[in-house]
Formats: C-alpha cells, sequence, structure tokens
C-alpha cells in the first residue's frame, strides 16, 4: 500500500496502480473514456486529467492524466483543480463536436457512458456551428448495430476486440477526426465475443441488434440477478424484461467468473424465452393430439395417475435447476431419479466429478485461468464448448511474455507499453484437439489427433513429467517430442494449468487431462484443472445421483416402471430417435415438464409449462463446482411457473406431504442441504427470502422504471397490486431499498451519475477487484490437491485408421451446438447446416468436393450431409456437428463409412 | 567558413559514389571509429554537444547512453533514420539525401557501433524518390566496398542497413509514430516511457535519430569534439542548414554556424523582401513554431535564443510572412495541414485541429464570429504540451496561438469587415 493525496486529504491505495484506477477505487467521480478496467490504459482520450504537484508547497502543478500517471508514495493530486476541471470539460466539447446529439432515438440513451461523462464534466453549449462529419455504417451481421456517426474515437472498440478478444475483422481506418471503426466491408463481425461492443464502446457506436426489435430504455426493463444457461461455465447475467417478454442480457460481474464480458452465444441466446414454441399451458394429449387445459384439469389427471402409483420414475435434466431437478428426484425417491445425461455424458460427467472430487488438482475460476502461465487444452474445443473460457485463456497467453515489463519495470496496466514490448510473444498455450480451433492463432503448438491419440499425449505428457506415472508404449518420435517439450514448459510455469472435458466423449482424455496436473504436482507445481461441462448444470444434476438414461430405459423395459416424469429434457437430444421412441411406446404415462414444445413434448400424456431461467428461480452449478442463484426476472403469463414448484404441487396432489413444508425457494434448498451434504454449500449461493434492507426489499425496476400504472389501463384503470415474491429478497417493483444490494442479489448496475454499465465502478470492493462483500457463487468441490494418490494408468492403445471407414467425431459450434439459444433468431442465423469434415486427403481419396452431398449413419439414424474440408482435421476422422445434428446419445467417436448420396 | 554538411556536395547536386566519397575522405569515420570502443564513441559524441536537428534538440550522445548495452542487452538493437521529412517549409534533408547519402550511411554506421545496433533503417518520405533512387544505390555501393553487412571493415561489427519508403504521413515522423509504422502498424504516437532505448522497434532497444543529426556525426568522428563545438557562433555546438521560404529575393539553404542571427539569414543569404513588399514576421523553426515579429530580427538561430524569443529553433527552416500575404490564410492553410495529419489518437488533436480549421476557414471565407477566437485560443490551450499524446498538435497550434497574438486586429478586421482584407 502507498500513501497518495487528493485534494490534500491522504488516502492508502495499492502501490503501483494508476491514478484513475485508484481515485475510482476511492469512489471519486473521474470521467474517462479510452480507459476500460479490463484494457489497461492507453492515453489516448485525455479524458481524466488531473492536476498533479510536486508537493505541498508546490501551489501550480500540471495536467496529467491520471490512467498514464503511476499512484507512488506521496503522489498529490486534484480532481477538482479550476484548470483541471476546465479541460475536462473542454475534452467533451471537443468529443461532442461532430456527436450527433441524437439520444433520444439512440439504443444507448439512458445507459451511456458519454451522457454520463457529459454531464459529469458539466460541459452543456455547443461552441461550433459548423457541419458535422458523417459516415456511412455497415452491416456487421444480426447481432450488432453499427451507427459510426456517434463516435467519439476512443479506441475501446478496437482494442477490445483485436487486442484482448484476438478478431482481425474490425479495425480502425483513416485518420483525424474521421477514424472509422469498421470491418473492410459489410459483413457479420466473426469473433465470438462482438457483443461485448455493445457494453466496451462508451456511446451508440456498437448496440445490440437484437434488443432493437423489441427496445427498451435501460431504466424502464425489470431485471433479476441471473445465471447464463448456454454453457457449464455459469457466466452472471442480468436479463430484462417488460411487457412479460424478455428484451435482452447484460453482462452482470462477477469478478471470478465472467468478469467484464460475455459469449455472443450468451449475451444474444435468450430470445428463445420469447420464442413461439413456449408452452403457456398444460397440454393434455386428447384423440392423440395435446390439446390445451385447465391448470386444475391438468392436476386431476395427475393426481390420478400418480396417487399410489408406485412404477413412477422421473428423468431429470443438466438444464434445469438443482431445485427442480431435487424435487423430482422427491418426488419418485432418490432410487427412481435419474439424471436425464446421455449415457456418455452421464459415464464422462462421472469420471469428470471424481477427478474434481479427489484431485489431484483444484478447478480455477475463470480469472485464474486468465492468470495461468502456461496451458494445455486436452481434446476441448474451447471456444465452442465453453466460450467465455476461451477468452480467458487468450488473456492467458499474455501472463510469460508480460514478465519483460516487470524487468523495464513497465506497469502491467500501460497496455500499448506492454504490448509494444512483448510483441507476438505468446503461450505456451498446447492445444491438442481433433480439428481445428479458433484459439490455434495463439497457441504454441497444436495436435491434431483422435481421441485416443490425444489422451496418449496426455498420458505422455505425464509421464515426461515425472517417471512414475504410466508409460505410453509406441508413440512417434514427433509425438514424445512434443510430450516433452509441452511438459517442459508446464514445468516451467508458475501457474500451469490444464483444460479438459467431456466433449471427446473419452475418459482417457479426462484421465490423461489428471494425471498431468499430478504428475505436475509431483514436480513441484501447483497446477489447477478445469473440465469443461457442457451444461448449464450438468455439474450439479450428477452432483444429485441418479442413473443414465439406459437405466431409466432399462426400468421401463423390465416393467418395474410405467410412468415416467421427465424434466425439461429433450430426450431426443440424448438418445437415438430409435430408443427414445420405443421407451416412450412402453411407458403408460409419459409427463414433461418443460418450457418449450420439444419433440418429447409432443409425445406426452401430460405436459406442463416450466418457467425458463427468467421465469424462475433456482440454483446451477457451474464446471467450477460454483453454486450460483439465478432469480425470477418476471412473472409468467398463462400457467408457467418453475419446475419445481409444479413438482411440488404434484406431489401435493399424489399425497406426499412432505412437499407442503416447501413454502418458498429456500424451504427446497434446505432439504437439498439437509439430503445431500456435498450440497450444503447451496443455502449460501445467496441470502435468504427473508433478507432485508432496512426492512426493505431489493427492487428489480430501477427507481426511473416509468408507466407502471398505465402498463395495463388498456385493461382495467385501477392498478394491480405488484406479484409477490415468496422466494427471493427481490420486489417485483422499483419500490424497495435505494442501497446496494448483497453481490448475489443485484439485479442491474446503477448509480447516481452512472447510469452505464460501468456504474459497476460503485459496487466493486476493487476497480476490476471482487464485488462488494465478495463475488456471487458457492464453491461446493474442494479436493485435496497434491500429488498423492495413483496415476491413471488405461492408457488406450493409438488409433488406427481404417480404409473406407472414417471414425466419427463431435464438433461443437458456440452458435448451434447449445438447444436453447438455438431458438434465438439472431443465433439461428448464425448456425451451420450440417455437415460432415473431412481432412483434405480423406476427401480426394473418398473422391468428394467441397458441398457434395454423402450419407453418414449415426446411431442408428442415416443423414444426409454436405461435405466440409478443412486442413485443421486429423486424417481419418469425420466431423459432425454436435447438437445440430443428434450426437449425444449416439456414442460418438464411432466408426462409419461414408457414401455419395 | 568551413563547409561540413555539404562538404561533399557537388555543385550539380549528384552525390559522388562510393569510390569517389572515399577519396574526398569519406568513410574515414568509419576505420576509425572500429578502431575505438563504442563506449569511447558515445563520449566523444557527448562531449560535442551534438544536439537533434529534428526540432527538439535533444543531446544526442545523452539519448544513445540510454541504450542498454552488455552482453545481457536485448538484440536486435535497431537504429532509424529519420527521413521523413514533411513539414511545410522544412526541405533541409532532402539536400543532404539527394546529394550526400553516403555522408548519412556513414553516419549512421557509427551510431549504429556505438550503440551496437544490429539493423539499421532509413524510413524515408515516400515523396523523395530521387533521395530513394540515389540512397539506394549508395547503399548498395556501400555494402560492396564492405562498410555495411556482415563485419565491416573485418571488424566484428556487423550491420544491416535498408531504406523503407514511408506511405506518407506527416505522424510518419514523429520517433514512436515512426516505430509503429515501420512495424507495419498504424502511425499512432507510443507511450513514453518506456523510451525507444529501451522498448522500441519490435520491443527492442532503438534510436531514432534525424538525418541531419547522422549526417554530422562522421565529421565528429574525424575531427573531434572541439572542432565541433568551435564551429558555432554559440553554445550549441556544430554548423546547421538553415532554410528560408516565403516571399524573399532567393529562397534557399545554406550552411551557416549555429546560431546565426534571423536578420543576417533573411538579409544577407535570403537577399532581403522581394520589392514592394515589408516584413512582417517569421516561424523561425518550420510550420510547428511560434511567428516572431521584426523586434526578433537579431535573435540567434540555435535552441536557447529562440526559445528565449517565444518560438523554436525546429528544424531551422523558416517561413517568412509579408505584408501582402493575409496571416489568416497562411494560419488556415497551415492548420488545415496539421488538422489533415493528425493521426486520431488524442482527443485535443484530432478534434481540435480540425475545429481550428474549420473557425479558421470561417474568419477566412467572412463568415467569422466576434467570439471566433476566444474559441481559437481555447483550443490553443487545448492542445496545450502535456494535454496531448505527442507534440504534434502543441506544435501544431504554435502558429495560430502566436499569430493570435501578434496579428489580433488582422482577425478582427475579417470578423468586423466580414471578408479578407487582402482579396
Amino acid at each position: 500500500m502507498t500513501k497518495i493525496f487528493v485534494e490534500n486529504q491522504a488516502y492508502e491505495v495499492e502501490d503501483g496502480q494508476s491514478l484513475l484506477h485508484a481515485c475510482l477505487s476511492l469512489g471519486f467521480n473521474l470521467p474517462y473514456f479510452c480507459w476500460h478496467p479490463a484494457l489497461g490504459s492507453v492515453g489516448a482520450c485525455r479524458q481524466c486529467a488531473v492536476k498533479q504537484f510536486r508537493d505541498e508547497k508546490d501551489t501550480r502543478g500540471r495536467l496529467v492524466m491520471s490512467c498514464m500517471t503511476p499512484a507512488i508514495e506521496g503522489t498529490r493530486i486534484s480532481i477538482a483543480d479550476a484548470e483541471a476541471v476546465a479541460f475536462r470539460k473542454g475534452v467533451v466539447e471537443g468529443l461532442m463536436l461532430n456527436h450527433p446529439h441524437d439520444c433520444p432515438v439512440c439504443d444507448e440513451g439512458g445507459q451511456c457512458h458519454l451522457q454520463d461523462m457529459t454531464v459529469m464534466t458539466g460541459h452543456d453549449y455547443r461552441r461550433t456551428i459548423y457541419p458535422k462529419r458523417t459516415f456511412r455504417n455497415q452491416n456487421l451481421g444480426p447481432l450488432l448495430n453499427h451507427e459510426m456517426n456517434r463516435c467519439i474515437q476512443c479506441y475501446r472498440c478496437v482494442r477490445y476486440y483485436r487486442e484482448y478478444a484476438g478478431g482481425t475483422d474490425l479495425d480502425a481506418f483513416r485518420l483525424r477526426n474521421v477514424v472509422y471503426f469498421g470491418r473492410h466491408e459489410d459483413g457479420t463481425l466473426q469473433n465470438e465475443f462482438a457483443g461485448n461492443l455493445d457494453e466496451i464502446c462508451p456511446t451508440g457506436v456498437f448496440t445490440d441488434k437484437t434488443v432493437k426489435r423489441h427496445y427498451t430504455r435501460k431504466w424502464d426493463l425489470q431485471y433479476a440477478p441471473s445465471v447464463c444457461v448456454h454453457c457449464g461455465l455459469g457466466c452472471n447475467i442480468s436479463p430484462g424484461e417488460r411487457y412479460g417478454t424478455l428484451r435482452r442480457i447484460v453482462n452482470r460481474y462477477n469478478g471470478e467468473v465472467n468478469g467484464y464480458f460475455l459469449c455472443d452465444r450468451g449475451r444474444f441466446g435468450y430470445e428463445f424465452v420469447n420464442s413461439p414454441k413456449r408452452m403457456r399451458q398444460p397440454l393434455l394429449l386428447k384423440d392423440g393430439k395435446p390439446q390445451p387445459v385447465a391448470k386444475a384439469r391438468a392436476m386431476e389427471h395427475l393426481a390420478s395417475v400418480l396417487r399410489g402409483n408406485k412404477k413412477v420414475i422421473g428423468i431429470g435434466s443438466p438444464r434445469a435447476s438443482l431445485e427442480s431437478n431435487f424435487a423430482l428426484r422427491a418426488l419418485v425417491g432418490p432410487e427412481r431419479f435419474y439424471s436425464g445425461l446421455s449415457n456418455a455424458g452421464q459415464r464422462l460427467t462421472a469420471a469428470a466429478l471424481e477427478i474434481l472430487r479427489h484431485g489431484p488438482a483444484r478447478s480455477p475460476s475463470l480469472r485464474q485461468i486468465e492468470q495461468a502461465d502456461a496451458v494445455l487444452v486436452l481434446g476441448e474445443d474451447v471456444t465452442n464448448v465453453a466460450p467465455r473460457m476461451a477468452l480467458a485463456l487468450r488473456q492467458s497467453v499474455r501472463q510469460q511474455p508480460m514478465r519483460a515489463a516487470d524487468q523495464l519495470k513497465i506497469p502491467h496496466w500501460l497496455d500499448h507499453a506492454v504490448r509494444e514490448l512483448a510483441q507476438d510473444q505468446k503461450g505456451p498455450l498446447y492445444i491438442a484437439t481433433p480439428a481445428a480451433t479458433r484459439l490455434d492463432d495463439v497457441a504454441t503448438e497444436t495436435y491434431r489427433a483422435a481421441p485416443d491419440n490425444i489422451a496418449r499425449l496426455g498420458f505422455a505428457v505425464a509421464r515426461a513429467l515425472g517417471a512414475s506415472a504410466p508409460e505410453v508404449s509406441g508413440l512417434s518420435e514427433a509425438e514424445r517430442a512434443l510430450a516433452a517439450r509441452i511438459a517442459e514448459a508446464l514445468k516451467s510455469a508458475e501457474r500451469p494449468l490444464v483444460v479438459s472435458g467431456t466433449s471427446m466423449n473419452s475418459e482417457a482424455v479426462l484421465q490423461a487431462a489428471a494425471n498431468v496436473a499430478r504428475a505436475l504436482f509431483a514436480a513441484g507445481r501447483t497446477a489447477s484443472l478445469s473440465l469443461a461441462a457442457p451444461e448449464c448444470n450438468t455439474l450439479g444434476v450428477a452432483l444429485l445421483g441418479g442413473g443414465s438414461l439406459t437405466e431409466a430405459f432399462k426400468a421401463v423395459k423390465s416393467g418395474s416402471a410405467d410412468t415416467v416424469v421427465i424434466l425439461e429434457n429433450d430426450l431426443y437430444r440424448r438418445a437415438p430417435a430409435q430408443e427414445v421412441e420405443e421407451f416412450l411406446s412402453c411407458v403408460r404415462h409419459v409427463v414433461v415438464l418443460d418450457s418449450l414444445a420439444t419433440p418429447t413434448v409432443e409425445k406426452a400424456e401430460l405436459a406442463l409449462p416450466a418457467g425458463t431461467f427468467a421465469e424462475s428461480d433456482g440454483t446451477l452449478v457451474s464446471s467450477e463446482g460454483r453454486a450460483q442463484r439465478f432469480f425470477e426476472v418476471y412473472v409468467p403469463g398463462g400457467d408457467i411457473q418453475s419446475s419445481w414448484r409444479w413438482l411440488r404441487e404434484i406431489m401435493l396432489g399424489a399425497g406426499q406431504r412432505e412437499a407442503a413444508a416447501w413454502q418458498n425457494l429456500d424451504d427446497v434448498v434446505a432439504s437439498i442441504a439437509s439430503a445431500i451434504p456435498e450440497l450444503a454449500g447451496v443455502a449460501q449461493a445467496a441470502p435468504s427470502a427473508s433478507f432485508r434492507i432496512a426492512g426493505a426489499k431489493v427492487p428489480r425496476a430501477p427507481h426511473r422504471y416509468s408507466g407502471r400504472t398505465a402498463m395495463l389501463a388498456n385493461i382495467a384503470v385501477s392498478e394491480p397490486k405488484p406479484p409477490e415474491d415468496p422466494d427471493s429478497p427481490l420486489s417485483f417493483t422499483m419500490e424497495g431499498s435505494p442501497d446496494q444490494p448483497p453481490s448475489p442479489l443485484i439485479p442491474f448496475f446503477w448509480s447516481p451519475g452512472w447510469n452505464s454499465i460501468q456504474s459497476l465502478n460503485k459496487f466493486q470492493e476493487e476497480i476490476a477487484g471482487p464485488l462488494r462483500g465478495g463475488d456471487p457463487g458457492v464453491r461446493l468441490i474442494e479436493p485435496p490437491t497434491g500429488a498423492n494418490g495413483s496415476y491413471f494408468t488405461d492408457v488406450p492403445n493409438s488409433f488406427e485408421p481404417k480404409a473406407g471407414q472414417w471414425l466419427l467425431v463431435p464438433l461443437y459450434h458456440i452458435f448451434g451446438t447449445d438447444e436453447l439459444s438455438c431458438l434465438a433468431p439472431a443465433i439461428t442465423e448464425l448456425s451451420p447446416e450440417p455437415y460432415v469434415m473431412l481432412n483434405p486427403e480423406d476427401a480426394s481419396a473418398l473422391q468428394v468436393a467441397e458441398g457434395v452431398e454423402v450419407t453418414v449413419t449415426v446411431g442408428g439414424a442415416t443423414h444426409r450431409l454436405r461435405i466440409r474440408i478443412a486442413p485443421g482435421i486429423a486424417k481419418g476422422l469425420a466431423g459432425l456437428p454436435a447438437g445440430i445434428l443428434p450426437l449425444e446419445g449416439a456414442g460418438l467417436p464411432a466408426w462409419s463409412g461414408i457414401s455419395r448420396a | 567558413m568551413e563547409k561540413v554538411l555539404t562538404r561533399y556536395i557537388q555543385p550539380d547536386g549528384v552525390p559522388l559514389d562510393a569510390r569517389a566519397y572515399e577519396r574526398a575522405g569519406g568513410y574515414e569515420s568509419v576505420r576509425k571509429a572500429l578502431r575505438m570502443a563504442p563506449k569511447d564513441v558515445t563520449e566523444t559524441v557527448k562531449q560535442s554537444n551534438l544536439r537533434g536537428r529534428g526540432g527538439a534538440g535533444f543531446p544526442t550522445g545523452m539519448k544513445w547512453s540510454f541504450v542498454p548495452t552488455g552482453p545481457n542487452a536485448p538484440r536486435p538493437k535497431y537504429l532509424c533514420a529519420n527521413a521523413d521529412e514533411m513539414e511545410p517549409g522544412t526541405f533541409k534533408d532532402r539536400l543532404l539525401l539527394e546529394s550526400a547519402p553516403h555522408q548519412l550511411i556513414e553516419g549512421m554506421i557509427l551510431a549504429a557501433y556505438a550503440i551496437a545496433a544490429d539493423v539499421a533503417y532509413i524510413f524515408i518520405r515516400g515523396e523523395y524518390i530521387l533521395a530513394i533512387e540515389r540512397l539506394q544505390k549508395a547503399l548498395a555501393e556501400a555494402y560492396e566496398a564492405g562498410y555495411l553487412g556482415k563485419n565491416i571493415q573485418g571488424s566484428a561489427f556487423s550491420l544491416e542497413m535498408y531504406v523503407h519508403a514511408s506511405g506518407g504521413r506527416y505522424m510518419c515522423g514523429e520517433e514512436t509514430g515512426l516505430l509503429n509504422a515501420l512495424e507495419g502498424k498504424r502511425a499512432n504516437p507510443r507511450t513514453k516511457p518506456p523510451f525507444p532505448q529501451v522498448s522500441g522497434l519490435f520491443g527492442k532497444p532503438t534510436i531514432v535519430q534525424n538525418v541531419e543529426t547522422l549526417s554530422n556525426l562522421p565529421h565528429i568522428i574525424n575531427n573531434g569534439p572541439e572542432w565541433f563545438k568551435k564551429l558555432s557562433k554559440s553554445e550549441d555546438s556544430g554548423t546547421k542548414l538553415y532554410g528560408v521560404s516565403g516571399k524573399v529575393k532567393q529562397p534557399g539553404l545554406w550552411e551557416l554556424p549555429m546560431g546565426t542571427t534571423i536578420r543576417e539569414l533573411l538579409e544577407e543569404h535570403a537577399g532581403g523582401m522581394r520589392e514592394g513588399l515589408a516584413f512582417r514576421g517569421v516561424l523561425p523553426g518550420g510550420a510547428s513554431t511560434d511567428f516572431l515579429t521584426a523586434e526578433h530580427l537579431d535573435v540567434k538561430m540555435d535552441f536557447g535564443g529562440v526559445q528565449k524569443a517565444g518560438s523554436r529553433l525546429g528544424t531551422g527552416t523558416m517561413i517568412v510572412l509579408d505584408d501582402r500575404t493575409c496571416p489568416v490564410g497562411m494560419v488556415r492553410n497551415l492548420e488545415h495541414f496539421f488538422a489533415q495529419e493528425s493521426c486520431g489518437w488524442c482527443t485535443p488533436c484530432w478534434s481540435g485541429l480540425s475545429w481550428s480549421e474549420q473557425l479558421l476557414t470561417s474568419i477566412e471565407e467572412g463568415r467569422g464570429k466576434p467570439d471566433d477566437l476566444e474559441k481559437l485560443e481555447f483550443i490553443c490551450k487545448f492542445c496545450a504540451p502535456g494535454n496531448t499524446f505527442c507534440a504534434l498538435a502543441p506544435g501544431a497550434v504554435e502558429p495560430l496561438q502566436s499569430a493570435l497574438k501578434y496579428f489580433r486586429e488582422d482577425f478582427g478586421r475579417h470578423i468586423q469587415a466580414q471578408h479578407c482584407p487582402w482579396r
């Protein structure tokens, strides 16, 4: 810590920070544009000028840019100095000379950093009368809108997009006051994190295009703290609703998880909530057709089916909350509860969970992944499976090169100085996958191979790290040398990280990853091990226990069950259609709870409309093992409610009186905690429903929320009472405590004078640090770390290509693989058509060209697919798009022939 | 006066080839320096008190001394000749580039040897086509003669040298903008510190030096620092290429002792004002320096002298304003240039300079408002040193702020009459 003086008052700040960072952390209002906590300082906009004085006697001082000046012992500055105030006002005047002043029609209005800073500096009168410069805008695809006239040339967009996110198709063109930030030609921005430009841009140049279709001002939306449901990372989000539709997603900062950024699947996938495929009423099968029925009728029917029925089983879901899965488990009994994971999913998730539970290494948070200084990725296409982690890995490759800056005493926040020094040095990052990935551009080396060989490489790295790891026989010289290089790179790092996961459907890959981590501990290194999970609650449902889908199917076949309650799960995505059909036809009663009318719903005798993440409360467990609470954003129309509430009613109807004790979410959480000790921490994920701030609830809506009394005036002029929320300390109105709530309860970021997302400065203990009181979420699994324990020894045999056969492997897509986000129109537009990917040599052996139609048989079903030729895929493999084709239950990797259609 | 920089320049301007250059005494300093320790070369230059001729006047030897040396120093190290001469009214390096390319190469070898650079670039204005041709020819000859490449003149010192033609922006002449341009990036300036001496081209230690500065080096090594100091008429040592443009009888460029007065340059060398025209003011160091007026004619053209008078020596190439030329129009032209050449990085520069151009155009075209002068003054303060990222904007507003001081009534007449009195 070091002492600095602001307006002659002494303050303790961390040594060597920039003055801007220090001042904002201290709570001062100091305007800025080009600086961003995640991007550091470049000194372009000159907005954060303060007066610096040499010592107490210096009365003149000089203007310095606070973002470019380090806080060192005795630094003496004034923010309020008249010259500094005038200069900052002048900067905004300069920025606004050509700004179109179109706030009333600008999507950014009301959440605009430029508006906030303009007001903060006091600039109010335009002294120029000349024509403004204008630009042609570009069509940047379905996700982002482009309005260049609003640009203030702060360079944040290109710095974020190119330098932070690794994009290449956005750049700064031209110079003077006509710098153009755009693509070389119109077209969809290619980077998977482009959506963050909406928040990175301090004004309305880049705005969320999906919001345009149902635009609402920030202050007119109702929010709740929520968690993204589109992959296993558990990024924190703030969804906003008005008039019963979900309008947008903005990032909800969590210092340990997503920090300042989301991926585009997470930001733009929300529109499935408004999908016409939503089920809003119970559907009862009548004359072979699902017919809408009243809730009472549905419950009566259910009671008649379930009461006294001893043959009920429940199939849970990795995309449903812990509470809903647990309620189903309670309805049917633990022995008759099945996880709902596909067979491979069940097997692999169990294997991953074992590794997470028993070590050797701790699962890192995304913040810790950013700080890893040597990384081995085994099997995962991170950008497409756990997207936000790819952005973290992009930062990790800077860790080692950044050390050169320490030698020259260049602070890490002096962003361009650090980058100019490091130039193109990156890594080490080694990526072993079957096909090319979007992180290859920052990889030290890549290895393209079949899953078994990827595992073998991992085993070989472990062996190269320590002699007690099992030997891998039959490695090629090149593979042995690569393993040695990887081992060396990991061993010489301070914070080595191994990333793997379940997406290769290979336990051997997971075990190899664990062995590498164990061998690193044996070599005296504290390794971390991140295992990606495919869905938002994969780990949560695995922690609840329960059999696999095959076992559920068996239970019905064997006659021990004839009734099934399926929770938020489309079985057709989990198992081959034939098996599902067979299963469903054997079951006497099929009850499905889901938010969407899936193919499984269509087969249900009774389907009940469940709330999506936006219309329910619950807890999800991320791949890190972090339990995080999400809250209902708005009360849904129709009969929609949280699945666990449906299940509670079903239990009561079926005579299971214990459900009566579940008055609210906290009661369910308490039951989970007492039933499953490993999940006891879930209760701490967020304050309970009885939490109050000075007797008041936390308002979901901003205090400027308008039109509440008029919203339903076309129906009745008397305003209805706002809905009650028994499940959380949040209120469904703008009324409530004006104070900052505890971090898991922050519905949206706003602070007086700070209307934009940057208001979160005011919610952090320190800028870019944890939220006040700690970041949300509870880590459930803390394994014993270290080299103790034994290595996995099942080293698979080397992959041997077969003539006329290809090993089918799943390939993943940020847009396309995830079931729910695919229903958002913008994401649908970006999803690829089904394909089969071959190496050019394999394609020429097969005599097929790009785009040729072929047939491939997967999991008993034959698909007509177009050939995609990619040099990045290993020879002998054929890649198929997961999710776009139902591959989860297809038993991949599997051999198949490919023939011309 | 002894000719130094122009010593090798032939009356027809065609440069000597390597052999003729050697016969005239060229490359002698290289042989001499290679027998010296690199630090002694630096020391000699330090003692000579040579200051940078690109405008800022930083002591050359001291600049070199910041470059890390020894076996652990980062490699490769770089030397860049800044030949991106692009400021209006400045044409001094052009003479040296076109007519004495070997002298520049010789100077660069010396500088590279002193800092143990491995690679040298001549970053030259793209429009200097003749100079580029001649440099390339000279470079080939120097390689041929063993002054460049591996083991120069049988020593352990090796140096590769390249000519790099600029894509053509004024900003590329800024030391760090030049480095970015050379790396293939936008020519935005870089954060200092770290200075290029420790983290420059491709993140390695780099010295960027003006052509005229480098061209002095062979003579300093050959004749010693004391000789160099005595060439001058002032505390700044050496000679200087001085230029005069504007409506004088003989506009031109002369090598004269450092510290020659404005009056001597104007009256003796440039032959005074053209018939019927009277002197009103002068930008002494090129377009990015403050006006001086008749009261300053006896100011010595050296770093300290011009600064004391309220302007800068800059590149030593003065632009003269006469009484038949509208000062508002002249300043407008200059601000048009600077506004157009702003790289667009920092707000005062890209925003302020464009605004100043708009204001000056409207005043010149008879649409000025009484409070326009306040706005221009605001812009001058806005772009003051320290408020901007690099020196472009502070330099750009120097002619404007001094014009507002010395020719304020002319601005007023434009606004009052709603037309330019000179038209």
